[in-house]
């Protein structure tokens, strides 16, 4: 028999990853000298990087998963301290019915505060808030050379601003000191604007991004001349009063794996159009859950297998604020062009507050995120094409979600990187890492 | 209510897990473990989830000399006890125990008898108190010794036998006890091993269902429930036909 292997969301690149779990913090040098010698390897959480972030050179992860225990809370300041292995989903659960909330969290709760702190993931907030570091306090990191090392923006500052979005190549993290935000109610308060051209949005987010803690925008990708730039704005803030009341875990999975992607021009045209008459009205006002609002996706577990047996790439890059918006507009004119196109492609406009990480994603500027079924002459064209418009404007691309970018690119783009790659550990390494920076 | 409750092999996957679920609600545990660093982390754990109280009692469970201690300090620390949960094991390497007598004999010691030691210890106690339930984790391993882990299964099957008197034993004094057989569990002892996805539970699904058996007073539990089906099926299979199986 063949033991399970992992893999990441995207399902490609296609590199089966063995597991060696670990429950313990004091047993990962144990599951290091367990690991064949002399080969990088790298931690891995839930798997849900979509690309090649979280596969190791040598094929060998360690499974943090399992490691997922509090080690203190203070529930009167909502300051906790847990191992890295602990998802987003199950602190929720702990946290929620005492008032607590992640100040920062992305569109998926299935992802460790390990995996939160090496991508620094951002949410809806973003403009308001910032990345997933600016709410951790410190961190404890297992380096082969060092053993235990402990780091935050006072103690080993610089090990701190490496490991924020340092891809999990600094050390393998065992804990994770975080600041958690007050909740009232386990209930949002969502509003949906309908827009119909970009210029909308824009205006959309300008006048009400400061009303709402949460925004984010929906746009129909495959719409063409006078449709196009149509969608949804979505603003949302916790509601003020209510129960705090955690939801119970999806019980839809999507069954199978087809051999095709069910994600064609067809679907996503009809997906789209029926998605924008969603709401007939121009303004919608209404009370929400909390899953359906942050995490509509986690509904149905396995939904990355909707895309078959290949895969799918995502393409998400953030564009600084100024000329942003006409590099959006012609990024999504060169995708309509295309005729692939995406479920949902997702438009958010990010604030300037500065991330603690050398190589945090976000900027001060609009980003965008759609997703592709995996057909390597057709992405590797549009995203050609896409990349030239994005680093034209120094823009870049999210290295949590990617499987294509350049190394120049990436060079570019993160000039911080070799401030990481100091600091890595030289036991770790990521296939993306290698095939960026080699 | 299950406020007081202690729990042997607190360390194991599906101990934790069942601690877990107690904690959120408030609970006051007792913890017995064999690693001092180990049952710490899950103390810490389970305090921040919510627990009221947590003590920890290191032992090697095959120390029975040290049964009354840990007693004594169970009962200074929970006072009256609720829920005493055994769940301490290991897995042996088949392989190993089909070549080596010692190995054989020292897991079977493990997995048998320092738990009907510990169960006896605990029905004592029970029996004084004249309530509460004793949950002993069991196997579907235990129903029938298979060629591929038959050093496992007969220690488990030992323990079924034992905890069905006990449960007889005991009743007429109002202790209750519950038998617990889960199937494969994606846990730190099943880690190594290569289970069919399809058939493995999360701890946490496992521990759901053990803390309702508790709740409700079963008897035999199987978890996930569809085990019952699979065992009952492996069970009626003439010997004839059994032996030429490689189950």
């Amino acid at each position: 028999m063949t033991v399970e292997m992992l893999g990441s969301w995207g399902r490609y690149p296609d590199f089966p990853q063995q597991r060696h779990p670990v429950h313990w913090r004091e047993d990962v040098p144990h599951v290091l000298a367990g690991m064949p010698p002399g080969l990088p390897v790298l931690a891995y959480g839930c798997g849900r990087s979509y690309g090649d972030s979280c596969f190791a050179v040598s094929d060998h992860v360690l499974a943090m998963a399992g490691m997922d225990r509090l080690v203190s809370a203070d529930w009167a300041s909502g300051l906790i301290v847990a191992e890295a292995g602990l998802a987003l989903a199950e602190l929720i659960h702990i946290a929620l019915p005492r008032g607590w909330f992640p100040c920062v969290t992305p569109g998926t709760k299935f992802v460790t505060l390990g995996g939160a702190v090496a991508n620094d993931v951002h949410g809806k907030n973003h403009h308001v808030v910032g990345t997933f570091g600016r709410q951790v306090r410190g961190l404890t990191l297992y380096r082969t050379a060092e053993g235990p090392v402990t780091a935050s923006p006072a103690q080993n500052p610089e090990l701190f601003a490496a490991t924020v979005g340092g891809l999990g190549l600094t050390g393998i993290i065992l804990t994770v000191e975080l600041q958690l935000r007050r909740v009232l109610s386990s209930d949002m308060e969502q509003c949906c604007v309908r827009f119909d051209s970009l210029d909308e949005f824009f205006d959309l987010s300008s006048a009400h991004d400061r009303n709402f803690e949460y925004t984010v925008a929906w746009i129909d990708c495959m719409a063409e001349g006078r449709n196009s730039g149509r969608g949804l704005y979505v603003g949302g803030r916790h509601a003020e009063r209510g129960e705090l009341r955690v939801e119970p875990p999806n019980s839809l999975r999507f069954p199978v794996d087809p051999r095709v992607s069910l994600v064609n021009g067809f679907t996503t045209r009809a997906f789209n159009a029926l998605y924008y008459r969603r709401q007939l009205r121009k303004k919608v006002s209404r009370r929400v859950r909390y899953g359906s609002f942050f995490y509509p996706l986690d509904h149905v577990s396995s939904w990355n297998r909707i895309y078959g047996r290949a895969g799918f790439q995502q393409y998400q890059c953030v564009v600084p604020q100024s000329g942003g918006r006409e590099i959006i507009r012609r990024v999504l004119a060169e995708i309509a062009r295309s005729g692939t196109g995406s479920f949902l492609a997702v438009l958010k406009q990010c604030g300037a507050l500065p991330s603690p990480g050398l190589m945090s994603f976000p900027l001060h500027g609009v980003s965008l995120a759609l997703d592709f079924p995996q057909r390597a002459d057709v992405n590797r064209s549009l995203f050609a094409n896409l990349d030239a418009l994005v680093h034209g404007a120094g823009g870049r691309l999210y290295p949590a979600k990617d499987a294509h970018m350049s190394a120049a690119h990436f060079k570019i783009a993160y000039p911080a990187w070799e401030r990481v790659e100091a600091l890595r550990d030289p036991r770790l390494m990521s296939r993306f890492w290698q095939r960026v920076t080699q | 209510m299950t406020r007081n409750i202690i729990i042997v092999g607190a360390t194991s996957g599906i101990a934790q897990a069942v601690a877990r679920r107690y904690a959120q609600k408030g609970a006051r545990l007792f913890l017995v473990a064999k690693d001092p660093v180990k049952v710490q982390a899950v103390a810490a754990d389970l305090r921040a989830r919510g627990a009221s109280a947590v003590e920890v009692f290191v032992m090697d469970m095959n120390d029975t000399s040290r049964l009354t201690a840990m007693l004594q300090s169970a009962s200074q620390a929970l006072g009256r006890m609720d829920l005493a949960l055994v769940a301490h094991g290991t897995l042996p390497d088949a392989e190993r125990a089909r070549m080596d007598v010692g190995y054989l004999v020292q897991q079977f010691r493990t997995n048998a008898e320092s738990v009907i030691a510990c169960l006896a210890s605990l029905a004592e106690h029970f029996q004084t108190q004249g309530s509460g339930v004793l949950a002993v984790i069991g196997s579907v391993a235990g129903d029938r010794g298979r060629a591929t882990n038959y050093a496992y299964g007969a220690a488990k099957a030992a323990v079924h036998a034992f905890a069905s008197g006990l449960r007889a034993q005991l009743f007429r004094h109002g202790v209750h006890v519950v038998t617990i057989k889960p199937g494969f569990v994606a846990t730190q002892m099943t880690a190594q091993l290569d289970l069919p996805s399809a058939l493995t539970a999360q701890p946490d699904t496992v521990a759901a269902r053990i803390e309702w058996a508790i709740e409700a007073r079963r008897n035999v539990v199987y978890t996930p429930g569809f085990w019952w089906l699979i065992m009952a099926v492996i069970r009626v299979i003439p010997e004839t036909l059994f032996k030429r199986l490689k189950l």
